[in-house]
């Protein structure tokens, strides 16, 4: 056996093909099984793709980097789970793409914070973090409410998401901007059908505080806001076999 | 590079070290064929030993259905709901009396209460000095929690509830009210809102115009009397601020009231039933009861 090692050694093109077996089988061992495992993402009640205005919102995220300093991940440790709440489940990432877990806080966890703060206090900090976190090194955001946001293109973002498997239907793709406009207004019409395509907990309100327009302030509170609040936890039942790991 | 088929290694001894080389030759240079050091070796093969171990005892390789779960029948989950019984061990007796005992025993047993203070104070801090300031001394549009006025109510049951459904929060029994928006929605002019503010301005005993004053005084009864009281010394039913008093939330000085005339501004508690348990609850009530040395 030793002697055919040596072989392999010495031929370049047997070892780079070796070497491709060798990594072919970490990768179809980690990853593939994640594809067809029923067991991998927990069955919970409440999980729906994300409203038109928060995915707007969520590129907002994405664009300014808040991933860079901000996780949404909390681990199942003790402190974590004190500190944040209950810890973060596969099921509540499945429609991310691609996913905010992070790999650092620099500033705090973000999984739950939907629901933690008013809209004003999301206002105040991100326009200046320092005015109501003295010891903040967060940049300031101001921009974000005097930027009208951008959403023409918004029904093609929910068509890519549902290419890559996220369950947008027909009717949410086609009332995507309808969509938008109603949940950055409490006073539009359009309420019924919204929470009638995205569930009764989506909010629907004026976000940053300018009832006149849709601002890039809108999206992203509309995300923040929602961030952790779907899953239904009163049916989830944590210590179930299936779920431990 | 050599190809082993043209080049077939012959067998050499470096005379100096007396080791092995690998039998080629480039340009008269040599490579030494020593072994691999033995420790690294050993370690190496240790690896490899502990690898097939780990998967015997924990989680690790995926099947068809499923995968195997190792003997240890290992689980970070259940690591913490173990992790999070031993804590509410640790926290003890105090904590489960927290739960049982009424606000007002709480704060009658010096234990309970020095429990329930060190228990809020952390709590305080991590959650609502971000809106309330480090020790609850607030800011503009966030309500004080260290002095003696109080939007909703400053006693025991009113914290306690405040905190459980919060103030025009998504909870369905949430406290709700509503300033209108003068000025912006055109309910009154803005001359009237120009009078309002020099009224609102006497109300707290300070110098303004006695003509607009004057004028003020029936729109005030008209539109303002309902939730801040004929004398403008609030209701907290309603959370409406007392107007006679030196504390603001906006700010005293006449463009801040005028502001608030125009457009209305009401803050949002959030509210933490969900978040917090019973205890946790109770403890925070105690806190912030005890800071604003109680009503």
């Amino acid at each position: 056996m030793w002697k055919h090692h040596k072989k392999l050694e010495r031929h370049s093109l047997l070892l780079v093909i070796g070497i491709l077996v060798v990594v072919a089988i970490g990768g179809l061992v980690e990853i593939s099984p994640l594809f067809y495992l029923e067991s991998t993402i927990e069955k919970v009640d409440g999980i729906r793709p994300y409203t038109p205005l928060e995915l707007a919102g969520r590129d907002i995220y994405v664009r300014e980097g808040c991933y860079v300093c901000h996780s949404q991940m909390i681990r199942p440790l003790r402190d974590e789970v004190e500190r944040y709440g209950h810890y973060s489940l596969a099921a509540e990432s499945m429609y991310d793409h691609p996913f905010q877990w992070g790999s650092k806080r620099t500033g705090p966890d973000l999984a739950r914070v939907g629901g933690k703060y008013s809209d004003g206090w999301q206002i105040d900090h991100l326009t200046n973090p320092r005015a109501v976190v003295p010891e903040s090194v967060m940049p300031p955001y101001a921009f974000l409410a005097k930027k009208d946001l951008d959403y023409r293109d918004i029904a093609d973002k929910l068509r890519a998401q549902r290419t890559v498997g996220v369950p947008y239907s027909d009717a949410m793709i086609a009332n995507a901007v309808t969509d938008l406009e109603t949940q950055a207004d409490p006073f539009a019409s359009g309420g019924t059908a919204l929470k009638k395509r995205y569930g009764p907990k989506v909010n629907q309100r004026d976000f940053d505080g300018q009832p006149d327009r849709i601002s890039d302030m809108d999206a992203l509170i509309a995300y923040l806001q929602m961030l952790g609040t779907t899953v239904d936890f009163t049916t989830y039942k944590a210590d179930a076999g299936e779920n431990l790991r | 590079m050599a190809d082993s088929k043209h080049d077939k290694p012959t067998p050499h001894k470096d005379e100096v070290s007396g080791v092995d080389t690998t039998g080629h030759e480039w340009d008269g240079i040599r490579e030494l064929d020593n072994p691999l050091p033995r420790w690294w070796l050993y370690v190496f093969y240790g690896c490899i030993v502990f690898a097939i171990g780990y998967w015997i005892l924990m989680p690790a390789w995926p099947g068809l259905h499923g995968y195997t779960k190792g003997l240890l029948h290992q689980s970070d989950r259940g690591e913490l709901s173990v992790a999070l019984n031993d804590l509410s061990a640790t926290r003890g007796a105090a904590g489960q009396a927290l739960v049982k005992a009424s606000l007002e025993q709480i704060e009658a047993d010096p234990k309970l209460q020095a429990y329930a203070l060190a228990a809020g104070a952390s709590i305080f801090g991590d959650n609502c000095a971000t809106c309330h300031g480090t020790g609850g001394t607030g800011g503009k549009g966030y309500p004080n929690l260290r002095d003696d006025v109080w939007l909703w109510g400053g006693d025991l049951n009113a914290i306690e509830h405040t905190l459980r459904v919060g103030i025009r929060s998504t909870h369905p029994d949430a406290r709700q009210s509503q300033m209108p928006s003068f000025g912006r929605d055109q309910i009154l002019t803005g001359q009237q809102v120009n009078d309002l503010t020099e009224y609102v301005t006497a109300l707290s005993r300070r110098k303004a115009s006695p003509a607009a004053v004057s004028r003020a005084a029936p729109i005030f009864q008209a539109q303002c009397a309902v939730c801040h009281g004929p004398e403008g010394k609030g209701n907290q039913t309603v959370g409406a601020p007392n107007l006679t008093d030196q504390d603001w939330l906006y700010g005293g000085d006449p463009n801040s009231i005028h502001t608030q005339i125009w457009n209305g501004r009401a803050g949002v508690m959030p509210s933490w039933e969900k978040r917090f348990n019973t205890a946790t609850i109770k403890a925070l009530t105690v806190y912030v009861h005890a800071n604003a040395s109680g009503q």
